[in-house]
């Protein structure tokens, strides 16, 4: 479990590294972040809906079933948009309303 | 490496659920200067990080807090403090609305009322549940927060805390911090024993692996009176991805099934322990693996699951979009390693009504105080509300902060920098982090032997841990946040024999995997209706007994 971060997206403003709760993120002296301690990752995903350019990616490790599928999340209109990219390309999208209660 | 010394009244260690409330209620009473440290970031720390799913505790209309009592002390098969259940319980609902309050969002009827999942959890939307709370915090008067700086030892002196001292991880600065009194709030320890997924995705666990059992470990080494540590908790998860199992058990009704299909919980006992035992013993006896049944469900209820997951779990949402659905798969479950974590069960420090610890001016409250299991987020919220007003009185009675004595300082200056050093021993910290979890796993009672151990391999364990605590002497690290996992292997380490002297000294087995002692498989009421607890005398942990509370006992008092 661990998440990717894609170099072209990221613009350096460090919220990621602001909120991860292990302190994994970095910032490079090119002004890009960067995961240094992969192995760590919690998967909570804090990182990747704090970002505010859609630059990281998580996924889940080969060890525990993972099919190199990644998820991002996209916000607009109140909506939180979670996304999954399949290796063949195909996505799936989930909507959550942040002020909608669980069903469950 | 700078030096910064720090004054100030109250000095909460950890901001998350129990710290963030705590900083909130001593706020509200005065002009007290507040400060809390936290080693990551209060906005998304600690055990709240990805949100949660439900309130788990809450006294729903025709309940009272006497029932929830009630039900704790059953799943706990009697060993817990009525007295801190029932001072939580009172508060659950209070809590709850000053959470709406802030913003947390609560489903609620037609009628206005908050919708109830089963008859103690109300349901909400917990993804921004550590935000919210930090928010508050950052509104709040007279709170400072120093975020990314982790507390490496108490400053305790005729058994009175004086203040801390910490690290900057990320701003190569030693703290020096005295205080008029002290909260902790670290949270419980995950990471003693060997993983279900020790590669990879080792840290893919259900306690956040960052919360490492500082404040137990500090505590212990500054003589606080501790209890039943051996009522280790194990959570029965979503294989893999150790994503929780109640919203499945709770949202749609999923029984937990063997690979016959049969529905085994029935068979066990539906305690938290029963389940995973029932589990265990299946897989044991040929019958595993084991699922929540969830095939069949429609797609509405799928919809839902996938969406609850994502606020919570977003890992099990993944895995079945990579795979295939709930309602076209079961799901299989399997039991994690072993915790130690006093808002799940009792584990922690022993307290008064106050959450006052057995050292002067140190309140403890969340998952790193003890006596109280199934406190959840409501209770860890009460009690960092109990702690704050406790705390607050002390301060107003007998509260001064008298200065850190100098060679102190500079001792822990220098072992800090010790460890900052280019030099490389043999080992890493996490060979020997690593060391220490398989020495748990095999000997007392990890994964690899189904949870169960005997006197003779927690002698081996023992052994081997002091070994472990010798090596650490001569790690070394390039920056304070490497420092850091040196700290959190040491404090580890403690908590490890505190387990290990715990589950020697309860000698039956009232909990089936939670402390299954192969040399007292059976449960003892005669014997052992009563709390072990333990202290730190002479560098050793000694266990001793204490005399349950009576039933429906309101206060307990310290006898110093
Ligand atoms: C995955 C998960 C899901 C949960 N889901 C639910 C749920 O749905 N409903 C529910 O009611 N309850 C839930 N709980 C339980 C609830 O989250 C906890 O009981 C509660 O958060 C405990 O509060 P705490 O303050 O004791 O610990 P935490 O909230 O974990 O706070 C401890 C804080 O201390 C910090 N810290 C640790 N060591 C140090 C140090 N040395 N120096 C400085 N800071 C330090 C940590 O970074 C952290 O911020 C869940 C727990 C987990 C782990
Ligand atoms: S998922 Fe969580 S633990 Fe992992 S890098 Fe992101 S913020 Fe850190
Ligand atoms: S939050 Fe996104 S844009 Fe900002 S530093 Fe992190 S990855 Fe880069």
């Amino acid at each position: 479990m661990s998440i990717y971060i894609d170099e072209e997206k990221c613009i350096g403003c460090g919220r990621c590294h602001e909120v991860c709760p292990g302190t994994l993120i970095k910032i490079d002296e090119n002004k890009k972040a960067y995961i240094k301690y992969p192995k760590d990752c919690w998967g909570c995903t804090s990182c990747l809906k704090e970002c505010p350019k859609n630059a990281i990616r998580f996924y889940l490790g080969a060890d525990i079933g993972g099919k190199g599928s990644l998820v991002h999340t996209e916000k607009s209109d109140g909506l939180v948009h979670w996304i999954v990219e399949r290796p063949d390309g195909s996505t799936t999208t989930i909507d959550i309303n942040p002020k909608e209660s669980n069903k469950y | 490496m700078k030096t910064e010394k720090i004054k100030t009244d109250l000095l909460i260690i950890g901001g998350g659920a129990a710290g963030c409330y705590a900083a909130l209620t001593a706020a509200k009473k005065g002009e007290l200067q507040i400060l809390i440290c936290e080693k990551a970031n209060i906005k998304r720390s600690g055990c709240l990080a990805a949100g949660v799913n439900a309130l788990n505790a809450y006294i729903t209309e025709g309940r009272t807090p006497q029932d929830y009592v009630d039900y704790a002390k059953k799943d706990a098969d009697g060993i817990v403090r009525d007295d801190l259940l029932y001072t939580i319980s009172e508060r659950f609902n209070e809590v709850t609305a000053h959470l709406e309050k802030l913003g947390l969002v609560i489903l609620k009827d037609e009628n206005g009322k908050y919708v109830t999942r089963g008859n103690r959890n109300i349901k909400i939307n917990g993804e921004n549940i550590k935000p919210i709370l930090a928010d508050a915090v950052k509104q709040a008067k007279n709170v400072k927060v120093l975020n990314r700086v982790n507390i490496i030892d108490f400053s305790v002196h005729n058994n009175r805390i004086d203040g801390a001292y910490g690290i900057g991880i990320e701003n190569d600065t030693f703290y020096a911090i005295e205080a008029k009194a002290v909260i902790i709030a670290t949270g419980g320890a995950s990471g003693l024993y060997r993983p279900n997924n020790p590669g990879f995705s080792r840290h893919k666990m259900w306690y956040p692996p960052f919360n490492t059992g500082a404040g137990f470990a500090m505590g212990i080494l500054h003589g606080a009176e501790m209890t039943t540590f051996e009522m280790r908790f194990i959570a029965l998860r979503c294989k893999d991805t150790i994503a929780p199992t109640g919203t499945l058990a709770q949202g749609v009704q999923a029984k937990q099934v063997n690979s016959l299909g049969e529905v085994y919980e029935t068979k066990y006992g539906l305690t938290t322990s029963e389940r995973v035992y029932g589990t265990v013993t299946e897989n044991l006896e040929g019958r595993g693996p084991c699922f929540l049944r969830t095939e069949g469900i429609s797609d509405a209820q799928e919809e839902s699951l996938l969406k609850a997951y994502l606020n919570m779990a977003p890992s099990q949402t993944l895995r079945w979009i990579e795979n295939s659905t709930p309602a076209h798969e079961n799901v299989e479950i399997e039991s994690t390693e072993p915790y130690i974590v006093g808002g799940h069960t009792a584990s922690g420090y022993w307290v008064d009504t106050k959450r006052a610890t057995t050292i002067e001016g140190l309140y403890a409250a969340g998952d790193v105080a003890g006596g109280c299991p199934q406190k959840y987020v409501t209770g860890a919220l009460a009690e960092g509300e109990i702690a704050a007003d406790a705390a607050v009185e002390f301060i107003a009675g007998e509260g001064s902060t008298s200065e850190l004595p100098e060679n102190e300082v500079v001792d822990h200056f220098d072992e800090v920098s010790k460890f900052l050093q280019p030099k490389k021993g043999l080992y890493t910290t996490e060979q020997l982090e690593e060391a220490m979890q398989t020495v748990m796993d095999n000997y007392a009672g990890g994964i690899r032997t189904n949870y169960r151990f005997n006197e003779t391999g927690l002698d081996v364990a023992e052994k081997k841990i002091h070994k472990l605590q010798e090596l650490t002497d001569h790690l070394a690290a390039n920056d304070l946040q490497e420092v850091m996992y040196i700290y959190e292997l040491r404090e580890r380490l403690v908590v490890c024999l505190s387990v290990i002297a715990h589950l020697r000294a309860r000698k039956e087995t009232r909990w089936h995997s939670f402390a299954e002692n192969l040399d007292y498989p059976e449960k003892d009421n005669v014997n052992w209706k009563k709390y072990v607890n333990s202290k730190l005398e002479n560098g050793v942990i000694k266990t001793f007994t204490r005399e349950l509370t009576a039933e429906g006992q309101k206060t307990y008092e310290h006898l110093h």
